[in-house]
């Protein structure tokens, strides 16, 4: 007898992104900074929307931040999320600036809030993919 | 500028939870009832216009529905958003004298339980449809987390919206009680049972701030559109419902669905876009006297009346509930055929059939003398809208 192997949505990383996910996996959460004129961006894009130039270098993040915005989603969901539900989504902006989209974790739902400070951790889906994910900060908690 | 084009057909199929035919079945309908209502035979169709997102293609349109020649055809990307984008395509051939009579449409089978057609997308949900590995970006950052469907994205923008506005949920729901209302005079559409606020408020939560009844339909249907030239349109047997003006914007760092990255969530593409339509028409929001706003989902009705200049931005909530946007005594009577809340949900192309409507004065939710009616697609993604009016200029 052989388990069934439990369904789960994983990114593939590329050119852009790669090091995104090898940063994550070490547990750094890295931003993106443009080439040409130096702005921070997220989520990581071939080329930047302020200058259109195609190089880029990786900063980290110190990992913290507020909720910009957060959902908390029922059914209809897909099989990979079914034992989740109700789970949340939120969207976090980083101390840096930019935004990103993750789970807010150790935290139940009914305290979400919009400007709740969170910072990051990391949770391991795969071998190769580790999920950022936020909960709430020391001293909101 | 005056027209150079009108719309002088429209058609579509039985709207339906499970038509029990293929979405190629729905389109050759929707499509030989618009050129029927037109007035004019297959064989003069010479342009085709579609939804990039439609499983039906041009030679196979044409092979089937005995189409001799296609001379233009077209396609716009997308979905809810692309709805105005095919009519300023069909405007842009009959401009550029690459056709003279051109097919716009939309067929759509999405209903949980319709499967008819072999289609990969056909019956059913297409984001359960997608793998399990995601290559694509910025889905790949999204998915994994459990953001995966339209409904949970709007979510985003939704709770941010009423964060920044002061926007409550009976804001919501007032939007989906009165495309209800709307509905309920129109045969057609498929949800015709009223709906109170206490209805909207204990229905079940899809993705909070979201309820049941902020979602549009899952179903089954076709429609489609005849754009002519004005000269041609003279000699046809229905009131010719003429372009005015057609818009497309992408703004500043627009990310379609999980558009979250801008500074402001809310400096959106349908602002960018109204510009274009009114001053291209040379018209103003208070010469407009039906709206059709792209509504898969509540928050955007709300968010398109603002845009559009209807009221500012913030007020969309206040406006609804002081009942603007109902038929027949708000100041701009709006989804007057029930929109994809209660019609059907066919990527807006239904907000375009009632649009026509409303210029020739049959629709069931009739505006008195409607002379200038706006249409406009999906928002928070590459947009776009246009402008009808009763008189060429
Ligand atoms: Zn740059």
């Amino acid at each position: 007898m052989t388990t069934q192997p439990k369904s789960i949505v994983v990114p593939v990383p590329s050119e852009e992104d790669r090091e995104y996910w090898a940063g994550a996996k070490e547990g750094k959460l890295l931003i993106q900074k443009c080439g040409g004129c130096g702005r921070l961006r997220n989520f990581p894009s071939m080329g930047c929307p302020h200058c259109g130039i195609l190089k880029w270098s990786w900063v980290q993040s110190k990992g913290k931040g507020k909720i910009y915005s957060w959902i908390v989603v029922h059914p209809p969901v897909l099989p990979a999320f079914a034992d989740k539900v109700p789970y949340n989504v939120i969207l976090v902006e980083l101390e840096e600036g930019t935004r990103i989209v993750s789970s807010l974790v150790d935290c139940p739902n009914e305290k979400i809030a919009i400007g709740m400070p969170v910072e990051v951790v990391f949770e391991k889906l795969t071998e190769e993919i580790t999920l950022p994910k936020f909960r709430p900060a020391i001293g909101a908690r | 500028m005056p027209a150079q084009s009108a719309i002088v057909g429209i058609g579509q199929t039985q709207f339906s939870k499970k038509i029990g035919i293929s979405e190629a079945a729905v389109a050759y309908q929707a499509i030989q009832n618009a050129v029927a209502d037109a007035g004019l035979q297959m064989k003069d169709i010479d342009g085709l216009v579609r939804y990039s997102l439609d499983t039906n293609n041009e030679w196979q349109l044409a092979y089937n529905l005995g189409i001799p020649q296609l001379s233009y055809f077209a396609v716009a990307p997308g979905g809810g958003n692309a709805g105005a984008n095919t009519i300023q395509l069909a405007d842009l051939g009959i401009k550029g004298g690459l056709a003279k009579n051109i097919v716009v449409f939309r067929a759509r089978n999405r209903g949980k339980q319709s499967s008819a057609g072999p289609g990969q997308f056909e019956g059913g949900r297409p984001w359960e449809k997608m793998a399990t590995q995601v290559r694509e970006t910025p889905k790949k950052f999204h998915n994994p987390y459990g953001l995966i469907a339209a409904v949970q994205e709007m979510a985003m923008i939704a709770r941010r919206y009423m964060h920044e506005f002061g926007i409550t949920y009976e804001h919501f729901g007032h939007v989906a009680i009165t495309e209800r209302a709307h509905a309920m005079r129109n045969p057609y559409a498929m949800m015709r049972e009223p709906i109170t606020m206490e209805d909207y408020l204990s229905a079940r939560w899809i993705a909070e701030p979201l309820r049941l009844f902020d979602c549009c339909l899952e179903t089954d249907g076709g429609a489609a559109v005849v754009v002519t030239s004005v000269e041609r349109a003279k000699a046809l047997k229905q009131k010719p419902a003429y372009i005015l003006s057609t818009g497309n914007a992408n703004v500043f760092m627009t990310v379609p669905g999980t558009n979250y990255f801008k500074p402001s969530l809310f400096s959106t593409e349908s602002a960018a876009v109204a510009e274009m339509v009114y001053g291209r028409a040379g018209v103003k929001p208070k010469d407009v006297d039906a709206a059709m706003i792209y509504d898969a989902f509540t928050p955007r009705v709300l968010i398109g009346l603002e845009d559009f200049g209807f009221c500012k931005r913030g007020e969309g909530g206040d406006f609804v509930a002081e009942g603007n946007i109902a038929w027949p005594n708000g100041s701009i009577p709006t989804n007057t055929s029930g929109g994809s809340l209660s019609e059907i949900y066919l990527h807006g192309f239904n907000l375009i059939t009632e649009a026509v409507r409303q210029i020739r004065g049959t629709s069931t939710s009739q505006v008195k003398d409607a002379e200038v009616v706006l249409v406009a697609s999906g928002n928070f993604s590459p947009t776009s809208a246009f402008i009808l009016g009763s008189q060429p200029s």
